[in-house]
């Protein structure tokens, strides 16, 4: 699992494809989840474009694309149950499974160790 | 923004000591969240919740020429205000715009306290100064801290403290001993439920806030479940459902007005009163988001076939109701409860109705009518 300043991860499946979301530290950070603005299958994205938003009681959050990619699917899940994000972040609080672009850009991205070291600066 | 610049209350320490999120409020340190909102507002809706809101603006009024001094700037019958009786006011500009909201309190007969939004009291203590009629002191109370005790066991929690308060219902006030120190104190709030804001010298306020949380009724509560549970209770904020481009009657706080007044018609800006009374144009509105997502200050309000004809400017996925609920501006002529709209979004629109104000019922402690 790779990790971005702005609290995304890519978690990387092999075969071209990868699962994205926001961190734990970034769910906790937001508080309580009620709304969550899926992409729909096709959208095409730019790494660092707003792709889904998540709402709080406090505020709407926008999540960046991590990596260049195309939306395979929209976590379906988040729709009834946005709770999800705040109890998994890091699994079944997905909210987007894409198509790999450039499956090198992953390798720019922080890994858990280093994502760490970063929120130990914040 | 500078942080070097950002004031603090006598609380900063506690609030940081408690694991709170600070943010800048109105130049001030403050607490948004301690545990977290939904939580905060869930607490406040059935114990009860402690608010730091010494960012506020205290100040005194005192001498013969008060009540005409804050009759030249609001729409309030001061005179008949009695004393231990608190009333909801605004400041007006010479326009009849809204430039601040006021809690003002009458303890004793000699003077009046108000309570003015932090964001404003610059400009407020400015113009009151500025506008004092003879015979008339005004102080400012930078010494003092403000403590709002709200929900439901906010009473039993003021019963083993200062049991005297409890005999006061809404909207009443007075002095009263706490702690050794003479403290004022008013049965009122900004979250819907009963409760009390108390009124403590800088130097005593952290002696008082210790002493609540001991009880285990009480939490502390930040400013994000304040803006949901005032939501909900219907309540207008400062900056969001009014400012100098409202007018009291569109704003739906004529409550705030007093019939006297406007019958003298000695008002600031009362062409603009007779002319919303008599010509409504637009009027605040409460709306129930029917599907997506929260809509939120800025988003606009559609008619049915598409046409524009509003803003939202306050919005909240309400913790009580597990809806979203917002406030807003439509035509007074769409603006019946019942009426379905739509909620832009994120360049989509999402289906929602007017409803009647308040979102959640009030628990206010009232006298019972004789």
């Amino acid at each position: 699992m790779k990790f971005t300043k702005e609290h995304e991860w890519v978690k990387d499946q092999g075969d071209g494809t990868a699962f994205v979301g926001i961190s734990a530290y970034a769910a906790d950070a937001l508080g309580d989840v009620v709304f969550v603005d899926v992409p729909a299958a096709g959208t095409v994205l730019k790494k660092g474009d707003s792709f889904a938003v998540v709402e709080s009681v406090k505020a709407a959050s926008d999540v960046y694309a991590p990596v260049d990619g195309e939306v395979v699917e929209g976590n379906p899940e988040l729709g009834n149950a946005p709770e999800t994000v705040n109890a998994v972040p890091e699994a079944g609080g997905w909210f987007a499974k894409i198509k790999l672009t450039d499956p090198s850009q992953l390798d720019a991205l922080m890994d858990r160790e280093a994502y760490e070291a970063f929120l130990a600066t914040l | 923004m500078s942080d070097v610049a950002l004031k603090s209350t006598p609380l900063e320490d506690r609030h940081v000591a408690l694991g709170a999120r600070m943010v800048s409020f109105a130049g001030y340190n403050m607490p948004v969240q301690y545990e977290g909102v939904m939580a905060e507002h869930k607490w406040t809706r059935s114990e009860a919740g402690l608010f730091d809101v010494s960012h506020m603006g205290q100040a005194r009024l005192t001498g013969t020429g008060a009540v005409a001094t804050l009759e030249a700037l609001t729409p309030t019958d001061f005179a008949a205000l009695k004393p231990g009786k608190q009333k909801y006011s605004l400041l007006l500009n010479e326009q009849g715009g809204i430039l601040d909201d006021w809690m003002v309190s009458r303890p004793t007969a000699e003077g009046f306290m108000l309570v003015v939004n932090a964001a404003c009291k610059h400009q407020d203590f400015a113009i009151i100064g500025e506008n004092l009629k003879d015979d008339t002191k005004f102080d400012i109370l930078g010494d003092r801290a403000l403590l709002a005790l709200q929900g439901p066991k906010a009473k039993i929690v003021m019963a083993q403290v200062c049991a005297p308060a409890c005999e006061m219902y809404f909207m009443d006030c007075g002095t009263f001993e706490l702690l050794g120190e003479t403290v004022f104190i008013s049965r009122s709030g900004y979250t819907g439920e009963d409760g009390f804001e108390i009124s403590i010298p800088n130097a005593r306020v952290g002696e008082l806030w210790d002493l609540l949380l001991t009880f285990s009724e009480v939490k502390p509560i930040g400013l994000g479940a304040r803006d949901s549970l005032r939501l909900e209770a219907g309540m207008p904020l400062y900056g969001h459902e009014m400012d100098e481009t409202y007018g009291v009657v569109e704003a739906g706080l004529s409550f705030g007005m007093s019939k006297s007044r406007l019958e003298r018609g000695d008002i600031r800006g009362i062409d603009r009163i007779r002319s919303e009374r008599e010509n409504p144009q637009r009027t605040r509105v409460a709306l129930r988001v029917l599907e997506g997502p929260p809509a939120r200050d800025g988003a606009k309000i559609l008619a049915s076939d598409g046409e524009e004809i509003g803003i939202v400017t306050s919005g909240v996925p309400s913790p009580s109701l597990g809806y979203s609920i917002a406030m807003g501006y439509v035509p007074a002529t769409q603006s019946a409860v019942g009426t379905k709209l739509k909620l832009e979004v994120r360049g989509k629109a999402y289906a929602a109705e007017i409803v009647s104000i308040p979102f959640v019922a009030n628990g206010y402690h009232r006298k019972p009518k004789a």
